[in-house]
């Protein structure tokens, strides 16, 4: 089991200024496996995941304590360049955040930093939107700009772009909360599609949809992990109290 | 008065605030011009703007303002050159670079520089750099293009720099986000997307500053050194047209030729600048990118 984990979280504690956000985590995440993370808004699961690539270090006065282990290597090690790590660890966010460029260049915007090669990039840019299932709706506008697209298609162009990096690790931070019921169920066939080749961790604020879509789930409150467990096993028979509540709906 | 009559009245009170400055600003350009067009009667159009010599008190006189044109043309220019680099990366460093303690004294900073009245920037290219350009270059005198260029150029750099900084701050965070998660760097993600998307903004704080550069009358009365000759070097002395209208207004007769080739010189400055508003807003449509920050 702990020879498949690809990251480790080990007494994780992390600190706005002087408010502490998350409480001596300690998780690990299976490779090839779909997590999510619920909780009510607050309870620091956006948080832990933009921990796992380093996002938290562009907001000022954060603090880490603990130990994250990515393939073995403590991604917080002083000599860690956290631009690596980004490569590796990709991430869709909750708003679609397409570049205001073509859709073209919004897929080799990461692989020409990169240093991919001119001539690799066209094949490149169809590989991830094909596993992104936008091919066939923007292969005839890849020179408009991605503004023109709708909100869905702005997501999967988004995971597209995150794919073209060719990451291990796919973090998802409430990837579909912005989107249609139509664009949301695409968006989750894509995770089941992408699972075999990527792990994927997702936070969502949406039950049925950590239900639907992941096998481990890790429920937060206020900052504590409550419980981490099998999905089907969290969503049937929880072993603590306060995740059936927040599960069936009587706080959160 | 009942609620609805005051919603109407307060709505005309406002209609009329609004066409009272569009008013005011109309009866200036009429009169404008009114005292300048006369001139044409007289002196062609053509030798007008291309004649090469300005001689008003001559017996007869030459009223060619190529010289003055040129001569405003090429300090705006050279204070261009200088203006846009050093305004432009002071807001790059300000929005995207500095601490939050630099980056307020340096907001503040350059607030002062751009509160320094024209005259007091006009003062230190005299007693300052004009001897030191004199001495350096072994010059006739330091009152000359580069002078002018130089003082123009930090009129301009708080123009540039504030409104261009505000375009950077626009900039949605998300677009930044994106670019460190594909695991841009600082500089990378600054180069290729936080100045691109803020580009329409930066090219508008750009012309503005342009516009700035070419109407400003004091400095260039006071450091350019006022020689209606077409320059040959960046070490000659030109006579940009505020300049030449601000020098020479209050010694002419009321409705003379000179007046008039003075208000109509008035007019060629005043249609220069209206183009640079209308260049500005045409590239800030020209690089608006869909969905990008703009002003």
């Amino acid at each position: 089991m702990a020879a498949n984990d690809i990251i480790r979280i080990h007494r994780v504690n992390f600190y706005y200024g002087a408010v502490r956000a998350l409480t001596d985590i300690s998780m690990q995440f299976e490779k090839n496996k779909v997590t999510a993370l619920i909780g009510p808004s607050g309870c620091g699961k956006s948080t832990l995941l933009r921990l796992l690539n380093r996002m938290n270090d562009l907001i000022d006065g954060t603090r880490v304590e603990g130990e994250i282990l990515f393939e073995g290597r403590n991604i917080y090690a002083p000599q860690v360049d956290p631009v690596e790590i980004r490569r590796k660890i990709g991430m869709v966010f909750q708003k679609p955040n397409p570049f205001p460029k073509t859709i073209y260049n919004n897929i080799t915007y990461g692989p020409r930093l990169n240093g991919v090669s001119a001539a690799d990039l066209p094949g490149l840019v169809e590989q991830s939107l094909r596993q992104a299932v936008l091919w066939d709706e923007v292969k005839d506008i890849l020179d408009k700009s991605a503004m023109n697209l709708s909100g869905g298609q702005q997501q999967r162009l988004c995971i597209a772009r995150a794919l073209a990096m060719k990451p291990d690790v796919l973090l998802m931070d409430e990837p579909t909360s912005a989107l249609d019921p139509i664009s949301t169920a695409k968006i989750e066939e894509l995770v089941e599609e992408l699972k075999r080749h990527y792990t994927i961790i997702i936070v969502t604020h949406n039950m049925q949809q950590a239900a639907r879509i992941s096998d481990q789930t890790a429920f937060f409150y206020l900052g504590n992990l409550i419980e981490y467990n099998k999905t089907e096993k969290i969503f049937t028979k929880p072993d603590v109290k306060q995740t059936e509540d927040y599960i069936t709906g009587r706080f959160g | 008065m009942n609620r609805k009559t005051k919603e109407i009245f307060i709505k005309y009170l406002f209609l009329l605030f609004a066409l009272v400055s569009i008013i005011v600003l109309g009866l200036i350009v009429f009169s404008l011009f009114r005292e300048g067009l006369p001139l044409f009667s007289t002196v062609a159009v053509h030798d007008f703007l291309f004649g090469l010599e300005w001689y008003p008190t001559y017996d007869p006189p030459s009223f060619g303002i190529f010289p003055l044109i040129v001569g405003s043309l090429i300090v705006t220019a050279i204070a261009t050159l200088i203006s846009v680099p050093l305004g432009v990366l002071a807001a790059v460093y300000i929005s995207e670079i500095a601490p939050q303690r630099v980056k307020e004294i340096l907001k503040s900073a350059i607030e002062l520089l751009a509160g320094l009245p024209s005259v007091v920037l006009g003062f230190f290219g005299m007693v300052i750099i004009a001897p030191w350009l004199q001495e350096t270059f072994d010059l006739p005198t330091g009152l000359n293009i580069i002078n002018a260029s130089i003082i123009l150029a930090v009129m301009a750099i708080p123009t540039i720099s504030s409104i261009s900084e505000d375009a950077l701050y626009a900039v949605p965070r998300e677009f930044k986000e994106a670019s460190y998660a594909l695991g841009a760097t600082k500089f990378e993600t600054i180069a290729k997307v936080i100045v691109p998307a803020a580009l329409s903004g930066i090219s508008t704080a750009i012309m503005l500053g342009m516009a700035r550069a070419i109407g400003e009358t004091m400095v260039v009365l006071m450091v350019a050194g006022g020689a209606a000759a077409i320059p040959e070097s960046l070490f000659d002395s030109v006579r940009p047209m505020p300049a030449s209208i601000a020098a020479e207004m209050g010694e002419t007769p009321f409705r003379s030729a000179h007046y008039q080739a003075l208000f109509a010189t008035g007019i060629v400055l005043f249609l220069l600048t209206l183009a640079f508003n209308l260049i500005a807003d045409y590239v800030s449509h020209r690089f608006r990118q869909t969905g990008s920050a703009t002003l």
